[in-house]
């Protein structure tokens, strides 16, 4: 049941001088869904940079599919199938939305194979093949969610970093797109999310764990965080 | 004649796959208008005396540069104020391996390819981890650098510079009059134009767009953010070479002034003033270039001022270049 998929150990990550990783260490279970929370600047972020390779570490390990990804190239590490789909979208307002799919499946060389991956994501998101040749610049803020979600699914994901999909939306989208995560995770689709919104994240998590100041001040399953709100609180200032 | 590349088109966005059609039609409409530029082009000699063949081929000679610099600002979107070193790297391989060593024009093409490679390599490999400004700072003194460096040579001529380049021969013909390095450079900008239009529609094209509008995004989705910036240098820098071997011999002279920050800037002037990342753009652009100086060329000393004031016209009420592209 609870095969590892995802060891962080030890990690540490610097911006020049400023220590935004101190030693943190978890593990994601192969199905589970696991969510990071915390406020601003808690490091939530740079966790999945630095997992992802878009910021490098400097000290620890991460371990995917219990190969050592710690010192690879961000490139290399989509191919092994860990999607990270960054904070605030970033669509390419500008190109249509087919395009911006054209880009999450730029590691994929087999056509048939790109033609499935789009189905598939438009069966996910049946807006999205609705409005495929308009310019994503004109989708809604949910809409633009689905779609980066909906890039991140072209290239066959195991592992998918979400970072904070909830912001800036109205509650009613919020649960258009947890519901989305939920569907995905149920595909089979392994998920680590970042969310400030921590009743959302915690209703449909498995664990989380509380970031502060780059640190991990608080961890346990998503049940036993749920009930002691004092701490989440305490922590997220909700 | 139209249908059937729309029906391709229509079926290709039914399964999801094309492009959008929007594109298709800009394309043709665009191939037409180089055709038909091709073909005045090409009776161009039949009817203008040297004058005019001079400034044309100046022309053609200065699409080809600013296509090469526009794969690095206007595909990549990075900033190169010191384009000209390229440009000078391979004039400067076909005048030493020619006047020197006595090497056949055509076999110093390669080699300028090579040491372009190998320059734009230096170049784009340590500058990879900056951005704009840092960029800007570094490629200009990369420019200077090169031509401190054949100004100081003595292999280069020192500040001089090389005399007695000689002209190129194909098939025992000897390309010497202003008519034949006319269809010389017409030919290259036609290839230039090509590649450039091939690879903006490429794998490679599409990449330096999605790293363009956001790196992170970009790498984050599989794309090597590294290799991808590098070999829009190396590429940029392979036209410059190219276009510097064929000038060396159309001079038959080149000196270390040729390749002075002006000259680097004026290139970029082409690129942005005509439409970043767009082939007719860069064109255009490439055409007021060479062309402004020559009609105002009544003025006298004050033609350059008036040049001026006309691209400073041009930035205020068309910023994005006179023919810019669609999308930004």
């Amino acid at each position: 049941m609870s095969e590892p998929i995802l060891e962080i150990e030890n990690l540490e990550t610097y911006y020049g001088k400023i220590h935004a990783l101190r030693s943190i260490s978890f593990t994601v279970n192969k199905g589970e869904i696991v969510t990071l929370l915390g406020a601003n600047g808690a490091g939530k972020s740079t966790t999945l940079r630095t997992i992802s390779g878009l910021t490098r570490a400097s000290g620890g390990t991460v371990r995917f599919l219990g190969e050592d990804i710690t010192r690879k190239a961000a490139h290399d590490i989509v191919k092994m199938g860990l999607i990270h789909v960054p904070e605030g979208r970033k669509i390419f307002k500008g190109m249509t939305i087919l395009e911006n799919l054209e880009l999450g499946s730029f590691t994929l060389t087999d056509e048939d194979e790109r033609a499935r991956r789009l189905q598939h994501v438009f069966e996910i998101f049946p807006v999205l093949r609705e409005r495929r040749h308009r310019d994503s610049a004109f989708l809604s803020g949910g809409e633009q969610q689905m779609l980066a979600i909906g890039r991140s699914m072209m290239t066959n994901p195991r592992l998918l970093l979400l970072d904070e999909p909830s912001m800036g939306l109205a509650p009613f989208l919020v649960q258009e797109i947890m519901r989305i995560i939920v569907k995905l995770n149920r595909e089979g689709v392994t998920i680590l999310l970042v969310e400030q919104n921590a009743k959302v994240a915690l209703k449909l998590a498995n664990c989380g764990y509380v970031l502060e100041t780059g640190r991990i001040v608080i961890q346990g399953d998503a049940e036993t965080l749920r009930r002691d709100e004092s701490i989440i609180k305490a922590y997220l200032g909700e | 004649m139209t249908s059937p590349d729309s029906i391709s088109g229509a079926a290709n966005q039914a399964d999801g796959s094309g492009g959008p059609l929007g594109w298709l039609e800009s394309q043709r409409n665009r191939l037409i208008v180089l055709s038909v530029m091709a073909a005045a082009a090409m009776l161009l000699p039949l009817i203008a005396n040297n004058y005019v063949l001079e400034v044309m081929s100046n022309v053609w000679f200065y699409v080809m540069l600013c296509l090469g610099l526009n794969i690095v600002v206007g595909y990549a979107g990075l900033l190169d104020l010191g384009y000209a070193a390229f440009f000078a790297v391979g004039a400067y391989t076909t005048g030493i391996l020619t006047s020197q060593f006595g090497v056949n024009f055509w076999l110093t093409i390669p080699a300028a390819v090579l040491f372009s490679c190998v320059a734009g390599i230096v170049i784009g490999g340590p500058t990879l981890r900056l951005r704009s400004d840092y960029l800007a700072i570094v490629t200009l003194g990369f420019g200077e650098i090169v031509r401190i460096i054949a100004r100081n040579l003595e292999i280069t001529g020192g500040a001089s510079g090389l005399i007695g380049i000689e002209k190129p021969s194909i098939f025992g013909f000897e390309i010497s009059q202003i008519a034949h390095f006319y269809y010389v450079f017409l030919i290259l900008a036609v290839l230039a134009c090509f590649v450039s239009y091939r690879l903006q529609h490429s794998r490679l094209g599409r990449a330096w767009q999605y790293v363009r509008e956001d790196e992170d995004a970009a790498e984050a989705m599989g794309i090597d953010r590294v290799a991808v910036k590098l070999y829009a240098y190396v590429i940029g820098a392979i036209f410059g070479g190219i276009a510097g071997c064929f000038f060396a011999a159309k001079m038959t002279a080149i000196s270390p002034e040729t390749f002075t920050f002006q000259q680097s800037v004026l290139i970029l002037l082409g690129v942005v003033l005509g439409g970043m990342g767009k082939i007719p753009g860069v064109i255009v652009g490439a055409f007021a270039l060479v062309l402004f100086p020559e009609v105002f060329r009544d003025l006298g000393s004050s033609r350059i001022l008036v040049f001026a004031i006309v691209m400073l016209v041009i930035m205020l009420y068309r910023p994005e270049g006179i023919w810019p592209a669609k999308k930004s």
